[in-house]
């Protein structure tokens, strides 16, 4: 009896000096600050970290909820990124960015099995846009093909509405990131009757005369490129060398940040990409992040990045997060989330022009709406120009979006497929 | 001439000098191999190190700056000033030839009269440590290289050659990056340096000793230990002239250590051991990958030339396992 008082007593006594169990918002970040890609990786890390830390700082979380980052190196690794996926998803992980479009190809199945959300923002398989048959896979606020639709959208504009006769070249890299647009690419290609070659460069992209010598020969209109890392860079100052008209050659997003351009100095003035948010650092919110992250010594990495595209573009991904947790939490009720509860949350995100400027960054980004059916956001993009002297990246157009009736039945084409080869029955979305 | 002889020559013209920016890679693997019977495998790190040393010193980066900023709160970045070039490339040289003292010191004196193996497997790690070395000292990020070398593609050689093509033809001239005649200099330059140092020097030709046998070149009291701080640090000179020209191209960044990948092929086609076998193989790896991927790469959806260029070197191998200048395989029984 004394024994059974006891441990009672012992255990009340534990239990009152530990107080309630504070729960977390775990969101994993697989990042590569090491190897090849560092300078791409770090930015984004370094912006998406220091979102959550402001949240966590200024708000004490999300909803009063603290949100725990649990960064893993992937090195841009396929193998790694997944063993980092593994080790991570024990954690209560809500959702993986996994930043590498090799990388979501693995994870498509293991976090569909898992009931885990991935959120490839602008990157990975571009037909998980169709919500019926990727039911935990995101990648809005655009994909791919998309992308490489604005893009000859803006040269369309560029030549008064006809690309008949013209030629387009292709520059990619050589891989699954790189293959992406060829399709739409090719049907753009039908219907506006344009010649389009195509011209792949091998990881990691360092030695490209023969492409460029080949775009010499052949003289295209104009240059697309889906580059990341070095040959981003690489072509840029290959494009100066054989004095192609920088503003006839247009990257996709992950060919359009500082270090893509910087290398070649006054010979990028006038290259341009495709962006769907807004450069710089000309916005409320930071004045937010210098009060409460910055200033406070607790900025992500060397604090050097701050306001570069792929910093900006890191904070965008870890909005997504944060929007999508507080609407899940809206939806459920509840501040503690599961996975599948995070999942409905990034479903039913709503991110509206005066949300945009809720959360300081009015003009950074259009309106991004999910659905049930559509994972893949609003679609939209802008062109930037990047201007050497000044070293600024500036939007020079409105953002618009895609050619529908292109894309989508190319969306329905390969997610049909997809759901064929996985043994997926496609779910309704009517009600 | 007709525009398609034209365009031919153009590729060729251009392989020889992408073949000679390979050639400066592969010379670093053959120096150390050569002297020592070591496949450095961190010699496309050296190259990065050796760049990242050379713009940090000259933009006056302050080293570990990411490190004392953490440790002390403090946010310091630059000391203020520049250094110019010149004197800037002879520091980068003091910190190689310090790198190469030190890691005989640390790690080879210890590892002597092992199986080349071993020495291979402490080059890897001496790949990874100096790369993860490199980041805490200079940071990741993406670094512009101004040494004043001239780049782009040289007006006045596609003027001259315009005149070639057969009137009426919409011909631009010939292209020719001027960075590569620069680097093809470079190279003329150091291979001859180098074949006169071997040749001319006391030390060139204790190398030399070392180089054909280990043991009689003790014997004469020749020090193992003092060769092999030279050779590093030879190599590590070429490291900096071969990350310097590739940094020129893409700026300054840890892709730059894959550069030895290009290398590779060079080697196994001129041959471990000879410094005229990593310019010609470079010149016939560089020609054969170009012509290839510009004639061939379009038919067969294009990003040929890696794998071209291991393809030729294989073909060497089956029919020179030494590589065109490498020593003959002799084993006496």
């Amino acid at each position: 009896m004394r024994l059974t008082k006891l441990i009672a007593a012992t255990a009340v006594a534990t239990a009152c000096a530990v107080g309630p169990a504070l729960a977390e918002l775990v969101v994993p970040l697989l990042s590569y600050r090491t190897g090849p890609y560092a300078p791409s990786g770090i930015p984004y890390a370094d912006g998406y970290t220091d979102y959550f830390t402001l949240l966590n700082e200024r708000d004490g979380g999300i909803n009063g909820e603290p949100v725990r980052l649990v960064e893993c190196e992937t090195g841009y690794n396929t193998e790694k990124g997944v063993e980092c996926y593994e080790s991570t998803k024990g954690e209560g992980a809500l959702v993986y960015h996994p930043l590498s479009t090799g990388i979501t190809y693995q994870l498509i199945p293991k976090a569909t099995a898992d009931g885990i959300p991935v959120h490839s923002m602008g990157y990975g398989r571009t037909s998980a846009a169709d919500g019926t048959v990727f039911e935990w896979i995101f990648n809005y606020p655009g994909t791919y093909w998309d992308a490489a639709s604005i893009i000859v959208k803006h040269i369309l504009d560029e030549e008064g509405g006809d690309l008949n006769g013209k030629k387009l070249a292709l520059i990619y890299h050589n891989s699954a990131y790189g293959k992406e647009p060829i399709r739409t690419l090719e049907e753009l290609a039908k219907k506006h009757g344009y010649e389009l070659t195509l011209l792949p460069v091998d990881h990691p992209g360092q030695e490209q005369k023969s492409q460029w010598l080949q775009i010499r020969r052949d003289r295209p209109d104009y240059v697309i490129m889906w580059g990341w890392g070095v040959m981003n860079a690489v072509a840029v100052q290959e494009a100066a060398n054989i004095r192609y008209p920088m503003d006839h050659f247009i990257g996709v997003w992950w060919s359009g940040s500082e270090n893509d351009v910087m290398p070649a100095g006054q010979g990028a003035d006038g290259y341009k990409s495709i962006a769907f948010h807004a450069p710089g650092s000309d916005f409320p919110l930071y004045d937010d992040l210098k009060k409460h992250v910055y200033d406070a010594g607790k900025a992500a990495g060397a604090g050097d990045q701050i306001g570069s595209v792929l910093y900006n573009r890191g904070m965008y991904a870890a909005i997504t997060i944060a929007e999508g947790i507080r609407k899940a939490q809206e939806i459920h009720d509840t501040k503690e989330l599961t996975p599948a509860q995070m999942r409905d949350g990034l479903e039913n995100s709503v991110i509206s022009e005066e949300r945009w400027a809720e959360l300081g960054l009015p003009g950074f980004a259009p309106a991004v709406e999910v659905s049930c059916a559509n994972h893949g956001g609003p679609g939209l993009g802008a062109i930037q120009q990047w201007n050497a002297s000044e070293k600024t990246w500036t939007l020079i157009t409105d953002f618009v979006g895609s050619d529908r009736e292109v894309v989508d039945p190319l969306i329905k084409e390969d997610s049909a497929a997809y759901a064929q080869e996985a043994g997926i029955t496609p779910r309704s979305c009517d009600s | 001439m007709s525009v398609a002889m034209l365009n031919l020559t153009e590729v060729v013209l251009n392989g020889l000098m992408a073949g000679i920016m390979y050639a400066l890679v592969a010379l670093g693997f053959v120096l150390i191999f050569k002297a020592s019977g070591i496949f450095n495998f961190a010699q496309g790190v050296m190259a990065l190190f050796a760049a990242l040393t050379l713009v940090g010193l000259q933009t006056g980066q302050v080293p570990f700056a990411h490190l004392i900023n953490a440790i002390f709160g403090t946010n310091i970045h630059h000391f203020g000033w520049t250094l110019p070039a010149f004197l800037a490339v002879i520091l980068t040289l003091c910190v190689m030839v310090a790198f190469a003292w030190a890691f005989e010191a640390l790690v080879l004196k210890h590892l002597v009269n092992q199986e080349p193996i071993i020495l291979f497997m402490a080059t890897i790690g001496l790949a990874y440590f100096l790369e993860g070395f490199g980041d805490l000292l200079w940071g990741a990020d993406i670094k512009a290289i101004n040494l004043g070398i001239p780049s782009g593609g040289s007006f006045w050689w596609e003027d001259v050659t315009r005149e070639w093509a057969p009137e009426g033809s919409d011909y631009w001239g010939m292209y020719i990056d001027k960075l590569d005649v620069v680097a093809t200099v470079v190279a003329i330059v150091l291979v001859t340096s180098l074949t006169l140092f071997a040749q001319y020097t006391r030390m060139g030709r204790a190398l030399r000793a070392v180089a054909d046998d280990h043991q009689a070149a003790l014997s004469v009291g020749i020090s193992l230990r003092t060769i092999w701080v030279v050779v590093w640090s030879i190599a590590g000179f070429v490291a900096l002239v071969a990350g310097v020209m590739w940094g020129a191209k893409s700026g300054v960044q840890f892709s730059l250590s894959l550069i030895a990948l290009k290398a590779l092929p060079v080697l196994i086609l001129g041959g471990f051991t000879s410094i005229p076998g990593a310019i010609v193989g470079g010149l016939i790896i560089g020609v054969g990958e170009k012509v290839a991927e510009f004639y061939i790469g379009p038919l067969v959806g294009g990003a040929i030339e890696n794998w071209f260029a291991y393809v030729v070197a294989l073909v060497f191998l089956l029919f020179r396992p030494q590589g065109l200048f490498g020593e003959r395989i002799i084993e006496r029984v």
